[in-house]
């Protein structure tokens, strides 16, 4: 047993698996505790979802556990909370995605489930009229949250007239639309080994780990499985959009401002990772962490963030600040951005990032889940197995000049979207 | 039982608990203080917080600029949490950097600054930090039971602190704080990760031994009289959805009715995380509560927490209430399955199960340098270490019939406060 293994997973310790069936399977062993993760996704979204239905594609996720043709609700949550394991689901854009954990004693139990709620859900009527009731809660809460409600609407400006400006769980009326038959039908069209990705971490040989995912899921199959339609292009905004959500009572407003960012996969991602460390991250979040909290004292939280996925991501600042201050903090945010898009990075801002970028690899690499993470990025961007041993040089090799091209080919102060959620 | 850590105590007072753990190339350390809440008074409320937050506004030798830089510039990760019996502060790093971290620690024990000007600007954010909580139901809720809860034990007011004191409190009040409680003589250093005991401890004794013990003040003990009666109250705000709080008085951390009524929480709410740093507990679907509230459809959610404190705190049952049902019925129903654990005596095979659910969170735990370091000073806090090493030796020896004593002895009705979320039903626009 290798007691002290390289701290960053690479070809060395990652076995890389194509089932026949078309699943991809990744593997680390982790023999330090006597427990696994297993995570994943298929390739199936709520691209799929109607406007009338949305949040098709997350129902349908979760109603998964409601009931297979072999175990009920109650057997299906007896079985694993019984041995101290979870597995929970749940869906974005492009793929529905899960995660689990268990003692390695318990990975049969988890994999065999895992396999009966993909493979022969039934969406009982009783368990989904339940599970509706729960999710129509949470959306009322979640209309209730001032920072939830500034992120959706920020989404709305941004990617209007783009599958991405839906929420993943769509609204309470798309939810009441939803039939049982809606869920069985999104099932049998979306659900296959077509696309799926699984990462196994943990207290556990990759030749064991194969053999019971191959027992497990080896022989499922779905000739019908559609594939998910094409992204529209994104249109840029034409010019810098305000929006206000209402929400009474509230003693703090949410503002988000920014507008759209690059893919993951985008050659200019890393140079625009290292930029958004420094205008809203590095530290206590970077420079608008420093201008809006430290400075002014206006708000508890107060950073910017870079999301990248499959399509195009976006870029922006979000604060929590008393509702008489959102004014004076939207300019301060304003000036910051402005004055990041006038003269782009100090070197020394770009080593400090650089510098913790590849310092805080190994904490976040720690536990069997942030590995799990890591390895399912790695898949679903291409990055190659060495991925994580090749980053430091990936990282080092930015320069001031390539963060600040990014940062104008997407920041732009004539051109942002403004959200703002607060009584 | 093996030798898991190493205990000394420096000559100025300071505890020292080290702990090797060669898995990943990482450190971390936390120090923490004997000072939370619980040690303010009228008018001071949330000082122990604040002095916190201007922990992080510099020394002469570390200024505010250059602090967070430092650790950041090295990949370390680092934070503070203030609770009502303690206070702490931690560094995780690459193991060969957690030097920083140890010389961060041993400056801003004595020398902090609290500028005049840093004190004022954090304020408003603290006052800020007020506000989004304020924004939450729940906190809004839990503030009401609590305070309900403790007319004379000083737990009776949030961590966060009053929005009054919070507006008149003076940088000089703050300041005496600090200097009264950070002293040797009232903190505990905890490391955990990637080093060798004998030069770690030298390394401590350098940076650490210097600094003189200090005179710390004695706690507030005022102990709560026993409850006569139940407490209902309702706090109402806006949104749609109605929440219960159940609150019963319950056993300090270092009670042997602690763990009995551990395993009665994991039977009627689900199995939770140990602790505030060990990350979620898992799904509780097949727990009594679910079963009784949200599979009956009174519920939407249900979940509990028992938190170990010095003092006898509080075991508080959350619901979420199902828009179609009234508060009342939900609590007659929860009552139903109250009574229950009270009158049947539970299987020997639920019991086993607690125990599995337990075992398997601890080893989740256990993957995760930083929060092995964090249970070395926190169970000292209101006990000792080896209340964290014979947790579930100690959870494995509950009987049906000690679970049936703590049930009869703590969820009495006369020793709880019901607590409801009642929405004003303000026009939401989307």
């Amino acid at each position: 047993m290798n007691r002290r293994r390289h701290s960053l997973p690479g070809p060395d310790d990652t076995s890389r698996v194509s089932l026949p069936n078309g699943i991809i399977l990744l593997v680390r062993s982790n023999f330090n505790s006597p427990s696994v993760v297993i995570g994943g996704y298929l390739s199936c979204g709520n691209l799929f979802d109607s406007d009338e239905k949305l949040g098709l594609a997350d129902f349908t996720a979760l109603g998964l556990m409601r009931g297979t043709a072999f175990r009920s609700f109650q057997q299906i949550f007896d079985k694993l909370e019984s041995v101290g394991a979870s597995l929970s689901f749940g869906a974005g854009a492009h793929n529905t995605g899960f995660s689990g954990r268990s003692l390695i004693e318990d990975l049969p139990l988890m994999l065999s489930l895992l396999a009966d709620v993909l493979r022969q859900p039934v969406f009982p009527t009783e368990e989904i009229e339940r599970l509706r009731a729960q999710y129509l809660t949470s959306l009322a809460e979640r209309a209730q949250d001032t920072a939830d409600m500034a992120a959706i609407t920020f989404d709305q400006i941004v990617f209007a007239n783009h599958p991405y400006a839906r929420p993943d769980d769509g609204w309470p009326e798309t939810i009441q639309a939803i039939q049982r038959s809606d869920l069985v039908d999104f099932h049998q069209r979306g659900y296959g080994p077509q696309g799926m990705v699984i990462a196994l971490v943990g207290a556990i040989d990759p030749e064991a780990a194969i053999e019971q995912v191959m027992a497990a899921l080896g022989d499922w199959s779905n000739p019908g499985q559609l594939k998910l339609p094409a992204l529209p292009r994104l249109k840029s905004l034409k010019k810098t959009t305000t929006r206000k959500v209402k929400i009474p009572g509230k003693s703090q407003s949410d503002l988000v401002i920014g507008s759209s960012g690059p893919a993951r996969t985008d050659p200019e991602h890393m140079a625009a990772a290292l930029g958004n460390s420094a205008l809203g991250q590095f530290g206590l979040g970077g420079r608008i962490g420093d201008v809006v909290r430290e400075k002014s004292g206006l708000a508890y939280y107060a950073s910017s963030s870079l999301n990248a996925g499959i399509g195009p991501g976006s870029w922006c600042v979000s604060a929590g600040v008393n509702p008489a201050n959102v004014q004076t903090a939207r300019d301060l945010i304003l000036q910051e951005i402005g004055r990041f898009i006038e003269t782009g990075i100090t070197a020394e801002e770009l080593a400090d990032s650089q510098s913790n970028f590849i310092g805080r690899l190994p904490l976040s690499l720690e536990s069997n889940s942030g590995v799990a993470n890591a390895l399912l990025n790695i898949e679903r961007y291409e990055l190659g197995l060495d991925y994580y041993r090749r980053y430091p040089d990936l990282v080092r090799a930015v320069t001031p000049e390539q963060v600040l091209t990014a940062v104008r080919k997407y920041l732009d102060p004539e051109r942002l979207a403004i959200a703002i959620a607060g009584p | 039982m093996k030798k898991t850590h190493y205990a000394y105590t420096l000559p100025n007072g300071l505890k020292v608990l080290l702990k090797e753990i060669h898995t990943a190339p990482l450190i971390s350390s936390w120090i923490w203080y004997r000072v939370g809440s619980r040690d303010e008074s009228s008018g001071l409320t949330g000082v122990s917080h604040w002095v916190e937050h201007m922990q992080f506004k510099g020394t002469p030798l570390f200024p505010a600029s250059s602090l967070d830089r430092d650790i950041s510039r090295d990949g370390g990760f680092w934070n503070a949490f203030t609770f009502m019996d303690w206070t702490a502060y931690l560094e995780t790093m690459p193991a060969e950097k957690i030097d920083l971290g140890l010389r961060l620690e041993a400056d801003r024990m004595t020398n902090s600054l609290f500028d005049e000007k840093e004190f004022a600007s954090e304020r408003t954010v603290v006052i800020s930090e007020r506000e989004g909580n304020e924004n939450e139901p729940l906190f809004r809720l839990g503030e009401a039971v609590q305070q309900a809860s403790f007319r004379v034990h000083p737990y009776h007011h949030e961590v966060i602190g009053d929005l009054v004191d919070l507006k008149s409190m003076s940088r000089d009040q703050l300041y005496q704080h600090y200097r009264s409680y950070y002293v040797p003589n009232n903190a505990i250093l905890g490391i955990a990760g990637d080093f060798k005991t004998i030069e770690m401890l030298a390394r401590i004794r350098e940076l650490f031994e210097p600094i003189p013990a200090g005179q710390v003040p004695v706690r507030l003990v005022r102990p709560e009289p026993q409850a006569t009666g139940e407490h209902q109250l309702t706090v109402e705000g806006p949104g749609e959805t109605i929440f219960l709080e159940i609150s019963y008085h319950a056993p300090a951390g270092n009670d042997p009715d602690f763990f009995p009524l551990t395993v009665l929480d994991s039977l009627l709410t689900g199995p939770g995380g140990l602790s505030v740093f060990s990350g979620g507990g898992l799904s509780n679907k097949t727990s009594r509560l679910y079963r009784a509230l949200v599979e009956k459809e009174l519920a939407v959610g249900v979940s509990g927490s028992i938190t170990t404190t010095i003092d006898p705190y509080l075991y508080s049952i959350s619901i979420t209430v199902h828009p179609n049902h009234k508060p009342e019925e939900v609590l007659s129903a929860f009552d139903d399955e109250v009574n229950r654990i009270q009158n049947d005596l539970v299987s020997e095979e639920e019991i086993s199960r607690a125990i599995k659910q337990a075992r398997a969170l601890f080893a989740y735990q256990s993957e995760n340098i930083t929060s092995q370091a964090a249970w070395l000073g926190h169970a000292e806090m209101f006990s000792s270490y080896e209340w964290f090493l014979t947790y579930l030796d100690r959870l494995s020896k509950v009987t049906p019939s000690d679970i049936n004593n703590v049930a009869q002895k703590y969820l009495r009705k006369q020793n709880r406060v019901v607590g409801s979320y009642i929405p004003t039903k303000a026009e939401v626009r989307k």
